[in-house]
């Protein structure tokens, strides 16, 4: 089967690949990018490991083709530290205690960090129905929700 | 799998009435993806319609009604400043499918053209009285959103056939609507039972109404005795009484993990009383 060229942006680089096109873009980051800070859950859209912003659109790169990436801009998790200096989510993450395996954790920070640019300032019960998709089975989440809400609060007084 | 990203739903249309084997429309690919994934359905040929200009525009037309674009996003509905204020019941129904992941790519059409007598979207959109162009072969034709699915997973669409556009009526005077479902968690879930009322108001009587049931029967319903139940009523407590008992009626639930046919039967009724005070409050506050 003939492969398709693909030139997308990921993390603010131009990049291009040939993909069949039943491959997903999660497929393609993780195995002909090398980019496997995006984690591969249950592979159908339900737990969230998987998240990316497509556009500035929170998806699930599971559930978008590679092919559909063409001419898109793609943010992961890799993109959030700025070089060695980590993002105040991921600082938080540590600092709470938010996360045990941490297959989730790269799909939450994606997730969050979308949250918080479109409402700096969530309520509890806004931060998780908007994690409602991004499943867990080690923290129980509350810590998730404290580091995001304490996030939230430090990121506001410094504006 | 051959991909195409046709410029039209003509080129569409025509790519789809030739091909062999299985073919899917790719739009938000919310279900389309996960049955490819999870090797239920994997299309022969896979045509992507998201490039077909117009597809992601949201337009108010100017009579009021409504153009919605088949490749328009859940979230895209839900941040659109105006849609909302007009037709709640639909924005509100549609936000109801999946998590801010699906969200982001999940669309109107998709939840109706896969079939799903419990789609979120799909009762809201009948009682709403939506229709939808469909581009074939020989042309378009314009058919109500009740007139698509014809059984669980199964459309009255033939081969070469799509859905083109989306139209929601004006909403008009004195108008509202509403979807409710059940499911016994909080979010991320299929419904077990959903039901919408639209309706319209002269003073405190109703004048006009649909009501549409989910998750009930092999098909969304569209319940003309339920509507008849409170038509000329103040949606009194007599008239709720009527509206419970014609939803209990009209419903065919089955038995499954989700719901008992006894459980559906009761809940189809809480819901559409329940439904219709929402719109009802909503139409009294509508105004002109």
């Amino acid at each position: 089967m003939s492969k398709i060229h693909v030139t997308t942006t990921v993390n603010g680089d131009e990049v291009e690949f040939l993909c069949d096109p039943r491959e997903t873009v999660l497929d393609v980051l993780r195995d002909r990018l090398g980019m496997t800070g995006t984690k591969e859950g249950c592979g159908t859209g339900d737990c969230g490991a998987c998240s990316i912003t497509l556009d500035g659109r929170l998806v699930c790169s599971c559930l978008v083709l590679g092919v559909e990436a063409e001419g898109r801009e793609i943010a992961t998790v890799e993109g959030i530290a700025t070089g060695e200096d980590l993002h105040p989510l991921q600082q938080k993450f540590i600092e709470y205690a938010a996360l045990q395996c941490g297959i989730c954790t790269p799909g939450i920070l994606v997730a969050t960090k979308a949250l918080l640019e479109k409402n700096p300032d969530p309520t509890e019960t806004e931060v998780r129905y908007w994690l409602a998709g991004n499943l867990c089975r080690c923290t129980g989440y509350d810590k998730i929700i404290r580091a995001v809400m304490d996030t939230a609060a430090d990121m506001r007084e410094a504006s | 799998m051959q991909y195409h990203t046709p410029a039209s739903f003509e080129d569409a249309a025509a790519i789809a009435a030739q091909a062999d084997g299985v073919t899917r429309f790719l739009a938000g690919g919310t279900d389309v993806l996960v049955q490819l994934r999870a090797d239920i359905v994997t299309p022969d040929t896979l045509i992507d319609i998201k490039g077909i200009t117009g597809t992601r525009d949201i337009a108010r037309n100017p009579d009021g009604s409504w153009q919605i674009g088949i490749a328009v996003s859940g979230a895209e509905m839900t941040e659109h400043p105006a849609l909302g204020r007009d037709w709640p019941g639909v924005v509100e129904a549609t936000d109801l499918i999946g998590s801010t992941q699906v969200q982001g790519r999940c669309t109107m059409v998709g939840n109706l053209c896969n079939g799903s007598p419990a789609a979120d979207a799909v009762p809201a959109m009948v009682a709403a009285g939506i229709t939808v162009t469909v581009t074939g072969p020989d042309g378009t034709r314009d058919v109500a959103v009740e007139d698509i699915p014809t059984g669980p997973g199964k459309t009255s669409l033939a081969k070469g056939e799509l859905i083109s556009a989306v139209h929601i009526p004006a909403r008009g005077d004195h108008g509202g609507d509403a979807y409710l479902r059940f499911i016994p968690r909080t979010e991320m879930d299929i419904a077990v039972v959903g039901a919408a009322v639209n309706l319209r108001l002269e003073g405190d009587t109703i004048t006009e109404a649909r009501v549409s049931l989910g998750a009930v029967a092999p098909t969304v319903l569209l319940v003309q005795e339920a509507a008849d139940a409170i038509i000329g009523t103040t949606l009194d407590d007599a008239a709720l009484a009527a509206l419970a008992q014609a939803a209990r009626d009209a419903c065919k639930p089955i038995d499954d993990k989700r719901g008992t046919i006894k459980f559906r039967t009761h809940v189809v009724g809480v819901l559409a009383q329940r439904a219709a005070k929402i719109a009802y409050e909503r139409a009294q506050k509508a105004g002109k």
